[in-house]
């Protein structure tokens, strides 16, 4: 789930192509209301951001606990329909053919033979009714079928002690995630879809973080010490993100 | 005698840590109000939006980054104030007693505009407002590490009512807070001789 309302945010979307997430981090008003202060200067600003940004990962890798769980919900409290949310449109969804996916590996991580979707499905299933919430505030409960990340993380013999699971996707998405939080027992590869966009074939379901951090149409997983950063991360979204 | 010489040397009637602090917290405040107020705009739990333009980090990646950078200082120099207030006696010699009937009656007297003045000692619509919009400020920082660590703090945003709930109460403080700020700053600019002493801790010789 990525964040934003898409049409609320296209126009904020093509001024942040150059990828100055802070460049025009004070709106006019703002900024008319800081004169006097020498935060005009928004570089050192950027920076300062920047820095606290990554502060804050530290602090809520520091925070989180790994054997928390996120609290579950019944079938009654599902939201439907579930909210369709990415960086694009909806007619623009990539469709995955099923028969000739191959999902991809690569990194550290010792047997990188690709999986297809019929291995994934064969693997020990768990289900899970969580509340998906998104960096821009909104929140909904759905319910998610899948492998046990751990478990996948297990059986393919990724290097556990790495710091960094990263994702590569169907729809240019791109997006990374700490070896604490893939190991958490909640933390899925979700095979179960009641509509293909919501991130056929495969999608990370990870309760213990924001939205933006469940990649959908996952191509390749990797498995790196490198801090691969991510598509909205780039752009300036706290990396961590936890919940 | 004493009393004379007494009005004639200025005194000092907020300590420089409250000073301090005050001036602080005022940033921290203001970061906060307007960068959340463009992180509400992402998702308006209401049928309005702020105005862009009277809001902080230009879109919500930015907003963020100045709230979740500003929480700290809000957080830390409010703890730093509170320990102040509690143990120097600040708190005690200054908000208490806080008495509704009392609040009132100095609104009526204001109203008539017979509300004395002493400089450095608080009336009691002061008392009341200084210990509620803190209590606000609490409840804000509260209710907002509710939202931020829904899974961590699940115990705090249960005890908020839940996740979705807790965004409300968060909203409310905030407005708690922005109502007081109407208030507190438009008399400290209309009370005469207030404002100044905020920032050198000097009342101005009683006239």
């Amino acid at each position: 789930m990525k964040p934003s309302r898409l049409s609320a945010f296209r126009p904020q979307i093509a001024r942040l192509e150059r990828r100055l997430f802070l460049k025009q981090g004070l709106s006019l008003g703002a900024l008319s209301l800081l004169s006097g202060c020498t935060l005009k200067d928004d570089d050192a600003v950027d920076r300062l951001l920047t820095a606290m940004s990554r502060f804050n990962d530290k602090m809520q890798a520091a925070l989180f606990d790994p054997a928390k769980l996120a609290p579950t919900y019944s079938e009654a409290d599902v939201t439907t329909p579930f909210p369709f949310n990415a960086y694009y449109e909806e007619k623009d969804v990539p469709l995955v053919d099923g028969e000739s996916y191959r999902l991809q590996l690569s990194g550290l991580i010792a047997d990188k033979r690709p999986w297809s979707l019929e291995e994934l499905c064969a693997m020990p299933q768990s289900s899970q009714i969580t509340r998906l919430v998104c960096v821009e505030g909104w929140s909904a409960i759905g319910k998610w079928r899948g492998v046990a990340f751990r478990h996948f993380l297990e059986k393919i013999g990724a290097d556990l002690s790495a710091r960094y699971v990263g994702f590569k996707c169907a729809d240019k998405y791109y997006s990374s995630i700490d070896m604490p939080s893939a190991l958490h027992p909640q933390t899925l590869l979700a095979l179960d879809f009641t509509d293909a966009k919501y991130g056929y074939p495969l999608r990370l379901r990870i309760p213990t973080k924001l939205g933006f951090k469940n990649p959908k149409f996952i191509g390749e997983i990797f498995v790196t010490n490198d801090y691969p950063g991510g598509y909205w991360e780039d752009k300036g979204y706290n990396w961590f993100s936890g919940s | 005698m004493a009393d004379a010489v007494r009005a004639k040397k200025p005194q000092t009637i907020h300590p420089l840590f409250v000073r301090v602090t005050h001036w602080v917290n005022a940033f921290a405040i203001f970061v906060m109000a307007l960068s959340g107020w463009r992180i509400y705009n992402a998702s308006p739990l209401f049928g309005f939006e702020f105005p862009p333009d009277f809001t902080l980090g230009g879109w919500l990646a930015g907003a963020l980054a100045w709230h979740f950078a500003a929480m700290w200082l809000l957080a830390l120099n409010g703890m730093a104030y509170l320990a102040y207030g509690l143990v120097s006696g600040h708190f005690r010699k200054n908000f208490m007693p806080i008495s509704f009937k009392r609040a009132l009656d100095d609104v009526i007297l204001a109203s008539r505009g017979r509300l004395d003045h002493a400089p450095g000692r608080y009336n009691a619509v002061q008392r009341l407002l200084y210990v509620a919009v803190i209590l606000a400020v609490i409840v804000a920082i509260l209710s907002g590490l509710a939202i931020w660590k829904p899974v961590q703090f699940q115990g705090l945003t249960a005890l908020m009512g839940g996740y979705e709930t807790a965004r409300l109460v968060h909203f409310f403080a905030m407005a708690a807070i922005v109502g007081f700020l109407v208030i507190h700053i438009g008399l400290a600019i209309g009370v005469k001789g207030v404002l100044a002493p905020m920032f050198t801790g000097r009342a101005e010789a009683s006239r």
